[in-house]
């Protein structure tokens, strides 16, 4: 597995997209540090950087990949191997890599200019986006040989989890405007992984105007430790059950 | 001439009277009751433990090194019921509770230029308590308490009915409202800190007339809230660190005729919440890093609010209905977006600063969640081009491209 796991990781680096990924995170966190004068709107700008750009590039990029790399994999399944190894290892090689690439791009810019509990809040909640989406890409691409209905899959599957997912709960929040929604909310915000990350990072920023009764469930169910472990739970249910279902997938699959 | 020297001469024949422990008198109180008009009672250290002690005439009673005035929980410890009489110095500690009067450290009662200067007050239930009683000068005192429930405790400065006080770099802390005023006409509160208060840091009702300069209102309960008075004046205050659900920096409720000027709002839930206030001037004030800046309710009117910074803040205006006759324009805000093609510092195209999504909140407040995602900067970007739900008419027409110097 490891040396599976090495092919991967040169592979991915060799194809440079990965690098100026990198590049492009850095350069746009350096400059939204340095334009603006308060390091807080600079965080702010962050914010929507990390919950739009990260998840489309990671999922983009590892449908692509996965798809790419589907002669390689064929190759790999005639030798002794695994199906389990192979995947996980590709699995492993996008999300370490990608992950780097983030810590590098982001996490240090805002290491540099922020750290407090929101960045480290921020690094964590994006390197955890990062994870999802490639295993959210294992799944799309798993699930369909063809490559142009995969993409298209993991494209919608971003536009779900960023926009239509929360137009509607928007939208049933005012078909259901008369009752205590505060609870359904918290139980609403597991089902996107966007959400909860956001939620986690909102609550160390706007703190003064969340503190009305929504904020104050909020808070209380996701402000002290029982709450943040039970996010990163819900994270990692996010990481590991995309995944299972795809391995799955692989394992039964004619190649 | 003549009456001159006899005045000076009257001043240096008024006794000294002694209270301390190998001293003449070993109570405060029977060293006041032999002292005539006039006269200093020179309060020795040690610790008196003494209560209800009355000054009845016009005399200056000086602790020395701060002696200890020990209530123990049984009643009021000073009244003051004399024109022009002065405490000066004293550590009065342990002030009794009782649920039928209010019982203070110290009571001014229907007097006039009565001096209380530079005491310590610890653990009393009501700290400075003035009752229908004027120009009087309650400055330098430390005021401390340990109250637990809004119901039980006292409030630390509390005017009743006077006119005329000066209130000077008093620090109070601990109580349920820092500073209480009922009725409490043209007065001045200068340069106190009214802090870590279990209600209010300031609170006041039909006290009209009355000047705030330069006070410091920090981390209380629930802010400062002030009502039902006309033409108060609130210059270069603090209002820092009042947050949850019903903390406000200021809440103004039926203020009329106010000025409020170069206050710097910071870390507030709300920094100013107006509700029924009419024609009051807003300017020249810092408000950064609140959740809300302002919330107008829609019965305000003709209010001015100019020249101020909005520095990021959560919500810069929020409002509750649709109908605005406020005036927004010239202030920086900084979410501002727009051009300034002839250079001269004020933008080429309207700001308005009630967002949508501060519309639904107000009125869908689960809404919170979806708070900073993508859809919701979608909606409000589309509603800052068509305006559709927000007042139209909320907008400053002329905003800064930088930030004031204030």
């Amino acid at each position: 597995m490891k040396k599976l796991l090495k092919y991967v990781i040169v592979d991915i680096v060799q194809n440079k997209i990965v690098l100026i990924y990198t590049l492009l995170l850095l350069i746009i966190s350096m400059s939204v540090f340095n334009l603006e004068n308060n390091t807080a709107k600079g965080l702010l700008s962050l914010l929507n950087i990390i919950l739009i750009i990260v998840p489309l590039i990671c999922i983009i990029f590892s449908t692509i990949y996965i798809y790419n790399s589907s002669e390689f994999i064929e190759l790999l399944v005639s030798q002794p191997l695994k199906r389990r190894t192979i995947w996980l290892s590709i699995f492993s090689g996008l999300a370490s890599s990608l992950s780097f690439a983030f810590f590098i791009g982001a996490g240090i810019p805002i290491l540099l200019y922020h750290a407090d509990a929101t960045g480290f809040m921020m690094i964590a909640m994006g390197l955890f986006l990062t994870i999802v989406f490639v295993s959210i890409a294992m799944l799309a691409a798993g699930l369909t040989r063809d490559k142009a209905k995969g993409i298209g899959l993991s494209i919608l599957l971003w536009l779900y989890f960023s926009l239509i997912f929360d137009a509607l709960v928007l939208f049933f929040l005012f078909q259901f405007q008369d009752y205590p929604l505060e609870r359904a909310m918290v139980v609403c915000s597991f089902l996107n992984p966007i959400d909860l990350g956001r939620i986690q990072i909102l609550l160390q920023m706007d703190i003064s105007a969340l503190m009305g009764y929504t904020g104050a469930v909020f808070r209380d169910f996701f402000g002290n430790s029982t709450g943040i472990t039970l996010s990163f739970i819900g994270l990692l249910t996010w990481i590991i059950f995309p995944l299972i279902i795809s391995l799955k997938k692989f394992k039964a699959k004619d190649l | 001439m003549c009456i001159f020297l006899c005045s000076v001469h009257g001043k240096t024949e008024a006794g000294t009277i002694h209270v301390g422990k190998n001293k003449t008198y070993t109570s405060v109180q029977k060293g006041i009751d032999a002292a005539l008009t006039g006269d200093t009672v020179l309060v020795y250290p040690g610790n008196y433990k003494e209560h209800d002690i009355t000054i009845s005439k016009r005399i200056y009673v000086k602790g020395i090194q701060y002696p200890v005035i020990d209530g123990e929980k049984k009643s009021g410890i000073f009244t003051i019921h004399a024109d022009g009489a002065v405490l000066d110095g004293f550590k009065i500690i342990n002030g009794g509770r009782s649920e039928t009067s209010d019982l203070a450290g110290v009571l001014i009662v229907d007097s006039y230029d009565v001096k209380v200067i530079n005491n310590k007050l610890d653990d009393t239930n009501f700290g400075i308590y003035s009752q229908h009683s004027k120009n009087c000068l309650i400055k330098n005192n430390q005021l401390k308490s340990y109250g637990t429930n809004e119901v039980q405790s006292g409030n630390g400065i509390h005017g009743w009915r006077s006119d005329s006080l000066l209130i000077i770099g008093n620090d109070i802390a601990g109580h349920r409202d820092g500073l209480y005023f009922e009725f409490v006409t043209n007065s001045l509160v200068w340069r106190n800190k009214s802090h870590d208060n279990i209600r209010y840091g300031i609170h006041f009702m039909f006290s009209h007339h009355d000047t705030y300069i330069s006070n410091i209102f920090e981390n209380n309960e629930s802010g400062v809230a002030v009502m039902f008075t006309h033409h108060i004046q609130v210059y270069n205050n603090f209002f820092i660190d009042n947050w949850g659900g019903a903390a406000y920096g200021i809440l103004l409720k039926e203020i009329t005729d106010g000025e409020i000027s170069g206050n710097y709002f910071s870390h507030n839930t709300t920094a100013i919440q107006m509700e029924g206030c009419n024609r009051n001037n807003i300017f020249k004030n810092s408000f950064s890093n609140n959740g809300w800046a302002i919330k107008i309710s829609a019965s305000s009117l003709n209010n001015i609010i100019t020249e101020n910074n909005f520095l990021g803040n959560t919500f810069d205006v929020g409002t509750s209905g649709s109908l605005v006759e406020n005036t927004f324009n010239g202030n920086y805000w900084d979410k501002y977006e727009g051009y300034d093609l002839n250079r001269d510092n004020i933008g080429d195209v309207p700001y308005h600063p009630v967002s949508m999504y501060s519309m639904i909140i107000e009125s869908n407040p689960a809404a919170l969640m979806l708070f900073r995602s993508l859809i919701v900067s979608l909606l409000d970007k589309s509603e800052k081009i068509l305006p559709g739900i927000t007042p139209e008419n909320l907008k400053d027409e002329k905003p800064f491209m930088r930030p004031l110097k204030l």
